[in-house]
């Protein structure tokens, strides 16, 4: 039977998501683009994805941990638990970027072929993963390092890692769409999300532990930002029980995360149809 | 049973005029607006004024039986290339229903999606993908597609480094090697050399003939008459008239013939053209002998131009396609380069009689700047027809060619033999 494709104003393809499942070879094929691309022309490569975290944990280590001075919980290794709030805040951070500006970076796409257009958003994350991956490896002889200095060990708490990587892909992507939409439409989005991730750098705790604030009044009002929990969350998994598990950010977390997910797609399928319009 | 059904398809455009000290429409605008209606206020009737209407598709209806070979013709601005991104659905339509049945493919440029830093191979897979093919058809077909368009060598080097030719061979290559039920095809001849041209025409002959039906749009009627079986006239983006190729293709033809030597825009509000340049008038004046009326192929003819230049200490000249009715260029005029500031800038040349040969040709006027960027190129501006002369030759059979110099010519019987 031949397939048979209604076109008609503001009509929802019935079969989108059928269609959006079977384009999963364009999913890989444009996040290996990305990745292919990423560090062409570069002498150090991949390298950099390992150089970026680093460098980023050791400044921060020096301004938060020594000349602030800011403690990070009992037992907790600071240098590890501030390269932990650094691998997820970037990963995060590049995300929401890379999503924000993945239908104007493709323009030339969006406006010569039909394809489902969340195909775009959706894996243009994978630059970032990859860079985190490679960033994470780096966690490993940190752990023997704390090993012999001070016989710390993870513990089952690592099991956890991916339900706070999916959080953070899921906000990026949820965050990261509204903006990419409303990008089509004016460009002051894409000088708006720098901004708006150099703010949330220090509006969450990548650098500092929450323990410094959590006896202040307007505490809740902190862990209302959907990145902390993922941050605190993710902090858990890696400290092998020395860091609490903060429910009291974990939860208003996977709360927004869903509604804004499932706005952003609905307003983004209502949208997709006219990008080329506008864009 | 049609493959294409096409039932009173329009699409709307908003053209933002936009205000001339106000800067560009924006986030600011639309956010005063959406606050001054949540306090229940009306945004100002002044940005809703500046908003025209413009309909790039009304109404159009026509059905595609499966195995067709449709050819769209029109002028630039019929609403061709709009027909073709609604029924890929790129963009969708205002009003109207189309039913498409079977796998479609839609070619709207060559080398969709190519990527500059990446491989010839890698972009074989990429482009493949983006078009819709498998991995594993584009595996099955990598050899083919790489014979085709000849980049053996090439292979594994950044498109970026290949020639404009390279690249248009290889994405042509691809995409031919598409096999979809319905193909969607936008003036991708227009690239590539004569050699290619043909190469692609032959290539898109095949696919037909296999069954496919196929959607072709262009401004080379000898494609079209080539390829198409059925044509689809289109003028302001209504449809004029469908049916036979040869039928629609002469209709065309005449419509068109109706020459238009001047064409003059009042102010740069009207204009056509950017913030950089808009074009005031371009004309065409004949340098008629006494008593003649007409053109023909003797009568020297006079092209004047004048265009608004809104660029400071640009460096501008402007060149001049002449295209033949099939949309070949049969030569380029370019003038001197000259310093201009913002202004009128007018200029003339002349072509000598004896030169063009019989036929009805278009003017696309172009203005480069710092003889590499075209700030602006205006299609068909005037079109013109020149009649046939033979003077003193007795033959009367269509004379051959593009040109028709005037060149002395000596002839005699240099010997006799008496037999």
């Amino acid at each position: 039977m031949t397939q048979e494709t209604i076109i008609e104003h503001g009509r929802s393809q019935k079969n989108y998501w059928a269609e959006f499942w079977k384009s999963t070879e364009l999913f890989w094929i444009l996040a290996k683009r990305d990745i292919t691309v990423r560090y062409k022309q570069t002498a150090l490569g991949v390298v950099w994805s390992v150089v970026r975290p680093v460098l980023t944990s050791a400044i921060l280590f020096f301004a938060f941990g020594k000349v602030a001075g800011l403690p990070f919980e009992e037992g907790v290794p600071p240098k590890l638990a501030t390269f932990a709030g650094v691998l997820i805040w970037q990963f995060f951070a590049n995300s929401l970027s890379q999503v924000s500006h993945s239908i104007v970076g493709n323009s030339n796409l969006v406006s010569k072929v039909y394809f489902p257009r969340l195909i775009l958003p959706t894996s243009s994350v994978m630059v970032g993963f990859v860079d985190f991956l490679v960033g994470f490896a780096l966690v490993i002889p940190m752990y023997l390092y704390y090993f012999f200095k001070q016989g710390f060990l993870p513990s089952w708490q690592l099991l956890f890692i991916p339900i706070f990587l999916a959080m953070a892909y899921l906000a990026a992507f949820g965050f990261g769409l509204l903006l990419s939409v409303m990008n089509v439409r004016y460009r002051d989005f894409a000088q708006l999300t720098p901004f708006i991730i150099q703010f949330g750098f220090y509006a969450c705790p990548v650098a500092y532990s929450p323990i410094n604030i959590e006896n202040e009044s307007w505490y809740p009002i902190y862990n209302l930002n959907p990145i902390v929990g993922i941050i605190d969350g993710f902090r858990w998994t890696l400290m092998g029980g020395h860091a609490p598990f903060r429910w009291e950010s974990f939860i208003p977390s996977v709360i927004i995360i869903s509604v804004v997910v499932f706005t952003s797609v609905a307003f983004f399928r209502k949208r997709e149809n006219s990008f080329v319009d506008y864009i | 049973m049609n493959a294409i059904q096409v039932e009173n398809i329009s699409k709307r455009y908003f053209i933002d005029h936009q205000k001339k000290h106000g800067g560009p429409s924006g986030l600011k605008e639309s956010l005063i607006n959406g606050i001054q209606s949540l306090f229940g206020s009306k945004p100002k009737e002044a940005t809703h004024s500046e908003k025209e209407e413009f309909w790039a598709l009304k109404d159009v209806s026509f059905d595609v039986a499966q195995g067709d070979r449709i050819g769209i013709v029109g002028h630039n601005g019929a609403g061709k290339s709009t027909m073709l991104k609604v029924l890929s659905r790129i963009t969708e339509p205002t009003t109207g229903r189309v039913t498409v049945r079977g796998r479609i493919a839609s070619l709207l440029e060559v080398g969709t999606g190519f990527h500059q830093e990446l491989t010839g191979r890698e972009n074989i897979f990429l482009n493949g993908a983006i078009l819709g093919m498998k991995q594993a058809e584009i595996k099955q077909h990598f050899d083919e597609i790489v014979s085709f368009a000849g980049i053996e060598k090439f292979l594994d080097t950044p498109v970026k480094r290949y020639s404009s030719g390279m690249f248009v061979r290889l994405g042509f290559a691809i995409a031919a090697h598409l096999e979809p039920e319905i193909l969607i095809i936008d003036e991708v001849l227009a690239v590539g050399d004569a050699e290619f041209q043909r190469k692609c025409l032959g290539k898109m002959k095949d696919v037909s003939d296999s069954g496919r039906t196929i959607l072709f749009v262009s401004h080379n009627l000898t494609a079209v008459q080539s390829l198409c079986n059925r044509a689809v006239f289109m003028n302001r983006g209504q449809m004029v008239a469908v049916g036979e190729t040869g039928q629609i293709i002469t209709d065309y033809m005449s419509k068109i013939n109706q020459t238009s030597l001047i064409r003059e825009w009042l102010t740069p509000e009207q204009a056509p053209g950017n913030d950089q340049v808009r074009i005031r008038k371009i004309e065409l004046i004949p340098q008629f002998e006494v008593g003649q009326t007409r053109i023909d192929v003797r009568t020297p003819v006079k092209l004047r131009f004048e265009f608004w230049n809104f660029v400071k200490n640009a460096k501008l000249n402007l060149s001049m396609h002449f295209n033949s009715m099939t949309g070949e260029t049969i030569f380029n005029l370019a003038s001197p380069q000259i310093d201009a500031n913002p202004g009128l800038i007018t200029g003339e040349v002349d072509l000598p009689g004896n030169f063009l040969n019989d036929g009805t040709y278009t003017i696309t006027m172009m203005i480069v700047k710092d003889a590499s960027t075209v700030l602006y190129h205006l299609q068909e501006s005037v079109m013109f027809e020149i009649d046939d002369y033979r003077g003193g030759v007795e033959w009367y059979g269509k004379w051959p060619g593009s040109v028709r110099p005037y060149f002395p010519f000596t002839i005699e019987q240099s010997e006799e033999v008496n037999v």
